[in-house]
């Protein structure tokens, strides 16, 4: 096939909405999704009948949690739309971007015109129902092998004490620590100041972050992002139709997907590295541009050393080499050489699940960070998930 | 240090499948069984009804040393539920009978005495009718890097 036949260059993202980071809100879940859906359609200029896709990772689901709580059936009966197509997004998919690479399929393939993605959160009002409600314990009596059988018998009742192996790991092995990965979380912070959907816009110093509380070492509490209610939804159409609507169109110049099975227990390798080595793969091996035409990067961040393992997959930073880059906060500011993260990521931004990356990429893309945008950004990389492994690579010219 | 481990909240046991039972039962024997195939000698955990390199349905527990070293640990701080006796150490463990082979663990150990590297032992605690392969630090084996 000849790239300029591949899915991703037959769409364009032509919108996007997101509601502000609650804890909690005082709307309903789908009161949010709404909000963010009907943002991203007058977003884009078209009509709200036009939208003929309906897509949300990973799917409404009964495990409660404040997950993903809203699906797609209720959300069309609200737009009061008849789409033609939707499709079940999983956990088991390329991470939270699943539902996106299905929308650009189904639009490639002809299926319809307009796919409206969102993926809304939950977890802050499930929360205050019940504080072990987010915990991956489950709501069986035993846990099955699918969902962290091998690791929750052990008391880890969270993904920080899985992520926590591959931060001591990478320690280990390329002798950082602490005050590097602390950067992490001071250069998202100073970023989602600028941000006015964010859940936490106080700056906050390497020493506020060495001070704070430790949860799973070395994982301290501005390691770990926050669980929120809020929305965001994200508008696909077909090329063709893009050049006319609102917004000049976002292509996707590449993209990259592929599978974990860390909930299932396994793992590979020596805990600096995870499948998203096959994601960063796959998306450089369907463009000609590379690592160093990437203008500011937005890197799935539910824990710091997400950050790290991401940009070394995707070939932004060298084998282990992203404690380095990221330490001193200069090369990942919004002046720097690789502006990171800058809505402030899900550490500061909040929870919005990978979502919130791509409608950052977008935002900045289409010059609308105000305070935070970055000059000249054409072409930003956004990336999504820590169990599966979605990239893409998009632009605007 | 069993004791200690003993004190803490009821664990959240795992449900036995027909590829699980072995691993979670083997400490009724004193064992620690990991799934190894009998054609190409790949030992493979978690256990599955084939094996992953040649696809052959040989595999079969196997009881294995129950040594190893910690690969990778963290020492738990966070009181997810009442009663949990934090801190505690989350492991994974590489099994010495194969490179990469791991499974996670707790070290019942003193938290601060516990580095990457350490030789460990299996021992394990019977909770129902699972024996949860639990590690200690292996005092007679000398630690490596
Ligand atoms: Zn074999």
């Amino acid at each position: 096939m000849k790239r300029e036949d591949y899915p991703e260059k037959q769409v364009c993202i032509t919108g996007i909405g997101q509601t502000k980071a609650g804890r909690p809100s005082d709307r309903s879940a789908l009161q949010l999704t709404l909000e963010a859906c009907l943002q991203a359609i007058d977003d884009a200029g078209i009509s709200v009948d036009d939208v003929d896709g309906l897509i949300c990772h990973p799917g409404k689901t009964p495990e409660g949690g404040g997950i993903s709580p809203v699906g797609t059936v209720e959300t069309m009966m609200a737009l009061g739309i008849r789409p033609v197509w939707t499709n079940p997004s999983s956990h088991e998919g390329p991470g939270h971007m699943a539902a996106i690479f299905q929308g650009i399929m189904a639009i490639a393939t002809g299926l319809c015109k307009h796919v409206l993605c969102f993926r809304s959160v939950a977890q802050a009002t499930a929360r205050m129902t019940s504080r072990s409600s987010t915990l991956l314990t489950g709501n069986r009596e035993r846990v099955d092998p699918g969902n962290n059988a091998f690791t929750v018998p052990y008391h880890a009742y969270s993904p920080v004490n899985l992520w926590a192996l591959y931060a001591q790991a990478y320690f280990d092995k390329y002798g950082v620590g602490e005050e590097e990965l602390g950067w992490v979380a001071v250069n998202g912070r100073r970023h989602a100041m600028h941000n006015p959907n964010a859940i936490y816009r106080k700056p906050i110093t390497i020493d506020d972050y060495l001070d704070a509380r430790m949860i799973s070492t070395p994982l301290r509490l501005y390691d770990c992002d926050s669980h929120i209610d809020g929305s965001t939804a994200i508008l696909l159409s077909a090329k063709d139709l893009a050049k006319d609507l609102k917004n000049p169109p976002i292509n996707i110049e590449a993209m990259g997907m592929s599978m974990g099975a860390f909930g299932e227990g396994l793992h590979s390798g020596d805990f600096t590295m995870t499948p998203a080595e096959v994601c960063g793969d796959m998306l450089w091996n369907r463009t000609d541009w590379t690592p160093k035409d990437v203008d500011c990067a937005q890197i799935y961040d539910g824990f710091s050393i997400h950050v790290w393992l991401w940009l070394e997959a995707v070939r932004l930073c060298g084998r282990g080499e992203a404690a380095g880059f990221i330490a001193g906060g200069e090369r990942t500011a919004i002046t720097g050489e690789l502006p990171l993260n800058t809505s402030g990521g899900q550490l500061s931004a909040g929870r919005f699940h990978g979502y919130g990356h791509t409608h950052e990429a977008c935002a900045q893309l289409w010059g609308r960070g105000g305070e935070r945008q970055v000059a000249g950004a054409k072409t930003c990389m956004a990336v999504n998930g820590g169990y599966g492994y979605g990239a893409m690579l998009l632009n605007c010219d | 240090m069993t004791a200690r481990s003993n004190s803490m909240p009821a664990r959240k046991l795992p449900l036995l499948t027909p590829e699980t039972e072995a691993f979670w039962t083997g400490g009724k024997n004193g064992e620690l069984l990991i799934q190894r195939c009998g054609t190409c000698g790949l030992y493979q955990h978690p256990p599955l009804p084939i094996c992953s390199a040649c696809r052959t349905e040989t595999v079969a527990s196997a009881a294995v040393s129950g040594k190893g070293k910690v690969k990778t640990f963290t020492i738990n701080h966070q009181p997810w539920m009442p009663g949990l006796d934090e801190p505690f150490v989350f492991a994974a463990v590489e099994l010495d009978e194969q490179a990469e082979l791991y499974i996670f663990s707790n070290i019942l150990a003193a938290p601060e005495a516990v580095t990457s590297g350490m030789r460990v032992k299996v021992s394990f605690e019977h909770l129902d009718d699972v024996w949860l392969p639990m590690f200690t630090p292996d005092g007679e084996a000398g630690d490596e890097a």
